[in-house]
């Protein structure tokens, strides 16, 4: 069986705008950054839709290597974005993003 | 791949590579000699600007194109250094009066500085993509250093959030430029485009989406939200950093990918370059006015000139003007460089150990008690204006100048106007400095005013032989390799 590349692509815009419009509207920053996670994922997906229309070409690869690239990245932003959260929690007792916010002008 | 090709990312190398040695080294050293991390990070330094120095003038590719070594990357990559270079002596000792003198500062910011050498050098989006974060998730640290202090929680919360999700267009943007001329190599994007193997509507989405990237990163309107937070809640060692590094990577990144690679489509992204600039530039400094913190007053004047840097894109839309305008974009990005470390220096030297001393008023009654370190003020805040005999004046004559050539007057009146809108706030410091009597607080120490000394000095003297700088950039070529 065999899904057209149109399909996989519409599933990872509808993921991307999912994940665009839980940053804008939710405020606990955990979720917020999970909605982040969402959007990196949806274009994983689009690249693997491309690279798979691009198939036997060699340039397809650039694709799946991407893929891996943005895993490893997402993960890292993981290590750093929940150690901030984490201290944050610790000296508010909150993760609201509106809780969080002294500095204007 | 070949030994040639490790040569071509050396100084890369040297800078991630001296990092997580330090990263070791750091273990051993007392904690009250922290200073000594400071040192040997500085030497990677110059062992990496002697990398650059040795490799001037060669232009090849390497990593199948994954890395370009050109005029361009080795310019930026010496300037990224210098900036790296001057952030370090500036931190020394602000770091020790807020008590978070701690060596991974040091090592946090040779990793941004990596990213950003590597960003300088990239040929193809994966390398964009990574040393945007390599450069960003360091800074997120950074932000953070301060904390339990809370202004530093939430600068580092917001600018976390903001970038996590400027990269999530970032690449949403990539994925779509890959799908629409089936590569990431830059190289074989501008091939894809001339032989019009695209997807026209993909090429448009995806192009929009990475400049809303990349716009995040460099704080044009309407994507600067987090820019006045995050300078404020930082430590100032940070933002002085923040401003210029982040700033410049982000236009290294702007400058490849639209005037090397992407320049079939100029149709498409000229207009969002032209609208944005105009409005960053205009919002930046209409913004400005109204700010009574420095560090709040410079954000906005960050993103004013971030607006100003931008019109080298719709310029560069014009084939013939496009060297001129990465020309004189690259000289612009030297003038704020140098005219930004100083006056966030002289920031650093008047705000107190607690953290106040940052509004505008505490500088009054500077020119009677510090004359030295007040003229040094006055000589910034009218480089940042645009007023000569500064190098501001020569950046924004040459940058104009491009943009008139380009057909764009009204862009240039934009440009010029908001000079002068800008002149307000700017003057009002010297005003304050001069003009009201006052017994500010202000720290002496030696690093720290050295720092001053010497941008101070290459403010004036590029703004009045600024030949030896143009001689430089006039041999810097971004275009030819895909000629």
């Amino acid at each position: 069986m065999n899904i057209p590349p149109a399909y996989v692509l519409t599933l990872s815009g509808i993921l991307f705008a999912l994940g665009v419009i839980g940053v804008l509207i939710r405020r606990n920053a955990i979720v917020i950054f999970m909605s982040i996670e969402l959007m990196l994922n949806s274009a994983n997906l689009a690249f693997i839709a491309f690279a798979r229309a691009l198939a036997p070409a060699q340039e397809a690869l650039r694709g799946h290597v991407f893929v891996f690239f943005v895993i490893a990245v997402a993960a890292s932003e993981v290590a750093v974005g929940l150690a901030l959260i984490v201290a944050i929690f610790r000296s508010k007792e909150s993760i609201d993003v509106d809780e969080v916010s002294s500095l204007r002008g | 791949m070949d030994w040639q090709d490790f040569l071509s990312v050396l100084p890369f190398i040297i800078v991630a590579g001296w990092a997580t040695i330090l990263l070791l080294v750091d273990l051993w050293i007392p904690a009250n000699r922290k200073g000594i991390t400071a040192g040997l990070a500085v030497l990677g330094l110059i062992a990496a600007i002697a990398a650059v120095i040795s490799r001037f003038g060669i232009e090849r590719e390497a990593f199948d194109g994954m890395i370009i070594v050109d005029g361009f990357s080795s310019f930026l990559q010496l300037l990224f250094l210098g900036v790296g270079v001057i952030a370090i002596a500036q931190a020394y000792d602000y770091l020790r009066r807020r008590d978070i003198e701690r060596g991974e500062y040091y090592i946090l910011l040779l990793y941004s500085l990596s990213g950003m050498l590597l960003m300088a050098s990239a040929g193809d989006l994966i390398v964009v993509f990574l040393a945007v974060e390599l450069l960003s998730i360091p800074l997120y640290v950074l932000a953070a250093f301060a904390i339990p202090k809370a202004d530093s929680e939430e600068s580092a919360l917001k600018y976390f959030l903001l970038g996590a999700f400027a990269s999530g267009f970032l690449v949403y943007g990539i994925a779509l430029v890959f799908g629409s001329t089936g590569t990431t190599a830059l190289s074989g994007m501008v091939a894809a485009i001339e032989s019009a193997e695209t997807t026209p509507i993909l090429l448009l989405v995806g192009s929009g989406m990475i400049l809303v990237g990349l716009g995040f990163k460099v704080a044009a309107v309407p994507f600067h939200m987090w820019t006045p937070d995050v300078y404020q809640g930082a430590p100032t060692s940070v933002t002085s950093f923040m401003a210029v590094g982040a700033k410049a990577g982000g236009f290294a990144a702007l400058l490849r990918i639209f005037i090397s690679a992407l320049p079939g489509a100029a149709v498409m992204w000229m207009p969002l370059t032209m609208w944005i600039a105009a409005l960053t530039m205009a919002w930046g400094n209409i913004a400005a006015i109204s700010q009574t913190n420095i560090k709040r007053m410079l954000a906005y004047s960050s993103i004013a000139h971030a607006g100003y840097i931008f019109m080298a894109l719709p310029a560069a839309a014009t084939p013939e003007v496009a060297p001129e305008a990465v020309r004189a974009a690259l000289f612009y990005l030297v003038t704020y460089a140098i005219t930004n470390l100083g006056a966030w220096g002289v920031v650093l030297a008047m705000e107190k150990a607690e953290g106040s001393g940052l509004e505008i008023e505490d500088y009054s009654g500077l020119g009677k008690k510090r004359p030295a370190l007040a003229l040094a003020m006055a000589l910034f805040m009218l480089s940042l204006t645009g007023i000569p005999p500064t190098v501001g004046f020569m950046g924004k004559f040459y940058l104009f100048q491009v943009v008139i050539d380009a057909n764009l007057i009204w862009l240039a009146l934009v440009g010029v106007v908001t000079s002068l809108i800008s002149a307000y706030y700017y003057l009002r410091v010297i005003v304050v400095m001069y003009m009201r009597d006052g017994e500010p607080e202000v720290r002496s120490e030696a690093l720290l005013n050295s720092t001053i000394f010497i941008t101070a000095f290459g403010t004036f003297f590029f703004g009045i032989l600024p030949g030896f700088l143009l001689k430089m950039i006039n041999q810097v070529s971004l275009l030819d390799l895909f000629r």
